[in-house]
């Protein structure tokens, strides 16, 4: 058992004023951040405001930022963090904060009901099911992993620092388009969407979602990528351009 | 009130698996609809299930059916279950499985393409539709996704402390939004409960805190009966080790393919102690055991499959007489597997992604080479809102329940991967009665004194000083059901946890709340205490009066099955004068093509 000290982000609603607060409690062996900030909220700040679930790492309530890194606390053993200095919690920094480590991630909710939701094809057998080659699932099970943290919006430039919310879905709902365009059913279309409403371009590849992601989501190389391929084949390739302006298409 | 109350045909309190389905059946049917969760969307608990789905699809072994899965969860439930609503879920599981495909989830396939179904404990034929090991997000994910385009309002982070009625009815509900601690009063023409369970109320849990008993409150302080309450899983394999992720679930799945239980002494237990109920399904040696995993369909089930109660009872057993592991619990091994197939390691990653991941980042240890430690952990609950085997309606006109929240399904013990199906079928079930009885009701009147009662009692652990904080009681109650209401029972000391419980729910009245109303869990956790205790308290009482061990159950004192108890279930509800009733009712009676299934099966 060793005495550590924490610094705490405290804030006292969206307008208050915020601040770090120091706190020092006993951690023991295997104990998690989350843990840590619990513990504290027992002993010494009962009113400590912070999301958790299910503390495995299954749900994605607990995004916050130790040390000033983007993690989940439930997933960061205290053992793995330097003992010379206190740890830093605060929360994402990319949302508004509620209180203390929680913040408002309404937005991400808003966002996932304006993208074209799935439609499968008919069914392939007359008893209406469908026939899906395992490898098929296995292309898309990679996003499907998605938990939700949205600590890939929270680290992404394009949100944090240029708050582009209004143009820039982020990579989560990438990830989420991905899911659905590599669906094996699916039979909608959402490349004209990413490409003038969820601001796909903004993305200039610089991975860092795909670094902090929980679930270890190569967001960029298989997700983002993928989808930027798709949609300048759809919309910048000459022949297809062409074709558009022969058959009357509207899309350039 | 801070603002006008929302309206609606149909109210949801929880958006798991059971409330997502309600909603989109209700709001299908063409009923206003909102739901009311106590976290974000999506994190309720359905996300944390594992193993899979329970539906007799038949897609692994043709002689699988309906017939067979009723039979299967009767048999597991020892008899207890309400017989009709054990029908209507193995009829009703395939549909609502290949429905959620319809809707985007994805489930892993058989080699010519169809749904891949997974051995389980104590179901005969390979019958869990499943994603590796999150089928729980995979199913979460799909019925959100598919909710929020059908125009169903979701409150979130919103706790519903008070149902309100109306001349008995339900009218709506009384909630606080977590977040800026404002008061909101909703009224409904139906309300369907689908809280989930009562978890919370153990020490050592696989649940997380929104598990509080919260609709298994609602009911009872709205005048219905619960039954079944004192039959609590404790789900054979949670984490031991370290001590922060104690009771943390590892999945039954491992042991579907293949992991087996060791004690300190590297012997194979399990196949000691078979139950008479289960000696010709279970497998007489490991070889047999063996090939049942790898899918040999004249094989026996091996002894690590069967039912959750016994299995934990056996490793408790083992612990008790010194064999356990360093930590208090045995050993759960899939690295042996290796013996077996030759890219063990590979296989395991990709059956069980979850399991591995778990083990290595918060154990440190990697279950592809090493053993794991496991223990009983408290899991889910059989016992809930008594309801009406096919609208799901409780005795309270208009209140609905479903899900782990109600019950009936699983009598006296739940069988894995029946739960995901429970929620889907009943789901869908409460929600289309639910919106029939709006349509059909009137309207309902609100009742503003209890609205305003309800409003100054929810408020007094903010305003009282110098009261007691809410977590020393909360955790003197898990430390209290953990010792003397937990796997191993006796009269004594449950009648002690009964007094207790009465010791704690008056300091509960006295406690104080430091801070604001804003996102404040000192507060939560003092308004949390009412329905924690309530539970316990039902828990205890019907464990008491039910003298006889079966399923879940097991008493010290009374260790074998009691033919009386056999034919009755325990019904709790409050009193005209405010006290807990506690009184046996008689099983609900089998019809007579069940009762000959059920011979035939054996």
């Amino acid at each position: 058992m060793a005495a550590t000290e924490f610094r705490i982000w405290r804030q006292d609603g969206a307008d208050g004023e915020g601040g770090y607060r120091d706190y020092t409690t006993d951690v023991t062996e295997g104990m998690v951040v989350l843990d840590a900030v619990h513990q504290i909220q027992a002993e010494s700040a009962n009113d400590l405001a912070v999301r958790w679930n299910c503390k495995a790492g299954k749900c994605g309530s607990c995004s916050a930022e130790v040390n000033g890194n983007p993690r989940l606390m439930c997933m960061t053993r205290m053992s793995d963090l330097p003992t010379d200095r206190p740890v830093t919690v605060e929360p994402m920094r990319a949302f508004p904060v509620i209180r203390d480590l929680v913040c408002d991630v309404s937005w991400n909710y808003e966002v996932k009901k304006k993208i074209e939701p799935f439609e499968p094809r008919p069914p392939d057998a007359e008893d209406g099911t469908w026939r899906i080659a395992q490898e098929d699932v296995e292309r898309v099970q990679e996003f499907r992993k998605c938990i939700e943290c949205f600590l890939c919006q929270d680290v992404c430039h394009v949100l944090r620092d240029h708050h582009l919310h209004d143009e820039f879905v982020g990579p989560r709902f990438f990830v989420y388009n991905a899911a659905l365009e590599m669906h094996p059913l699916d039979t909608r279309d959402r490349l004209a969407a990413l490409k003038q409403d969820e601001g796909i371009g903004y993305c200039n590849i610089t991975k860092c979602c795909t670094k902090v992601c929980p679930e270890h989501i190569t967001i960029t190389d298989n997700a983002i990528i993928p989808l930027k391929e798709r949609v300048v084949s759809e919309f910048y390739d000459p022949l297809k351009k062409l074709f558009r302006v022969f058959s009357g298409g509207s899309r350039a | 009130m801070d603002q006008t109350p929302y309206e609606y045909d149909v109210l949801v309190v929880g958006a798991g698996g059971a409330g997502l389905r309600a909603a989109i059946e209700a709001s299908a049917v063409g009923a206003s609809c909102g739901v009311i969760c106590k976290s974000l969307l999506g994190k309720a608990h359905t996300v944390m299930a594992e193993g899979g789905m329970a539906a007799a699809i038949g897609n692994v072994d043709e002689r699988d059916d309906w017939k067979v899965h009723v039979t299967d969860t009767l048999r597991g439930g020892q008899y207890l279950s309400n017989p009709k609503m054990a029908e209507i879920h193995a009829r009703e599981a395939p549909a609502r499985a290949l429905e959620l495909e319809a809707w985007g989830a994805l489930f892993d396939r058989t080699k010519d393409g169809r749904i891949l179904q997974r051995n389980f404990g104590g179901h005969r034929y390979p019958r869990l539709a499943h994603v590796g090991d999150r089928t729980g997000l995979e199913m979460i994910r799909t019925l959100q996704d598919h909710g929020i385009h059908r125009g169903i309002d979701f409150h979130m982070e919103y706790t519903v402390f008070r149902l309100l009625l109306d001349d008995g009815r339900v009218a709506g509900a009384l909630a606080y939004d977590r977040e800026r601690g404002r008061f909101r009063v909703y009224r409904a023409k139906s309300v369907v409960l689908a809280t989930g369970g009562i978890g919370r109320a153990f020490k050592i849990t696989s649940n997380s805190w929104e598990y509080t008993g919260d609709g298994h409150t609602l009911a009872y302080d709205a005048g219905a009966d619960l039954i079944d309450m004192e039959f609590v899983q404790f789900h054979p394999t949670g984490m031991v080790w370290p001590p922060s992720v104690r009771g943390i679930l590892v999945t039954e799945g491992v042991r579907g393919e293949g992991g087996i239980l060791l004690n300190s002494d590297g012997e194979r237990f399990m196949f000691d102690d078979i139950p008479p109920l289960y000696k010709d399904q279970t497998a007489d040696s490991a070889e047999e055991g063996w090939r049942y995993v790898v899918g040999d369909r004249d094989a026996r089930r091996p002894p690590e499959l069967l039912t959750r109660d016994h299995v934990a009872r056996c490793i408790v057993d083992q612990i008790k007489a010194g064999k356990g592991s360093p930590h208090g619990g045995v050993y759960l091994d899939i690295a042996w597997i290796k013996e077996k197939i030759s890219n063990s390691e590979e296989h395991i990653r990709k059956k069980l992604p979850s399991m591995y991941h778990q083990f290595k980042e918060l154990a440190g240890l990697d279950i592809t080479k090493e053993r794991m430690e496991v223990g009983p952990t408290t899991h889910y609950v059989m016992g809930g809102v008594r309801v009406d085997a096919e609208s799901q309606m409780s005795s309270v006109p208009g209140l609905f329940a479903a899900g782990e929240c109600a019950a009936g399904l699983h009598g006296a013990n739940r069988l894995g991967g029946n739960s995901l199906s429970d929620l889907l079928v009943f789901g869908k079930r409460a929600g289309e009665y639910a919106a029939a009885f709006a349509s059909e009701q009137g309207d309902v009147r609100l009742d503003e004194g209890a609205v305003d009662a309800g409003v100054a009692e929810a408020l007094e652990p903010l305003e009282r000083e110098g009261g007691e904080g809410p977590y020393q009681i909360q955790h003197e109650l898990q430390d209290l059901m953990q010792e003397k209401v937990g796997i191993v029972r006796i009269e004594a000391e449950l009648e002690e946890a009964i007094d207790e419980i009465g010791r704690l729910s008056d300091r509960a009245k006295a406690v104080s709340a430091p801070g604001n109303r804003e996102y404040n869990p000192g507060w939560h956790t003092a308004l949390d205490l009412h329905p924690l205790l309530v539970v316990s308290e039902a828990v205890a009482r019907a464990g008491l009066m039910r003298r006889e061990s079966r399923g879940a159950q097991f008493r010290d004192d009374y260790p074998r099955k009691d033919e009386h108890f056999g034919k009755v279930i325990i019904r709790v509800a409050r009193g005209a004068d405010g006290e807990m009733v506690v009184e046996e009712i008689p099983v609900e009676p089998m019809s007579d093509e069940l009762t000959r299934l059920v011979e035939e099966m054996g």
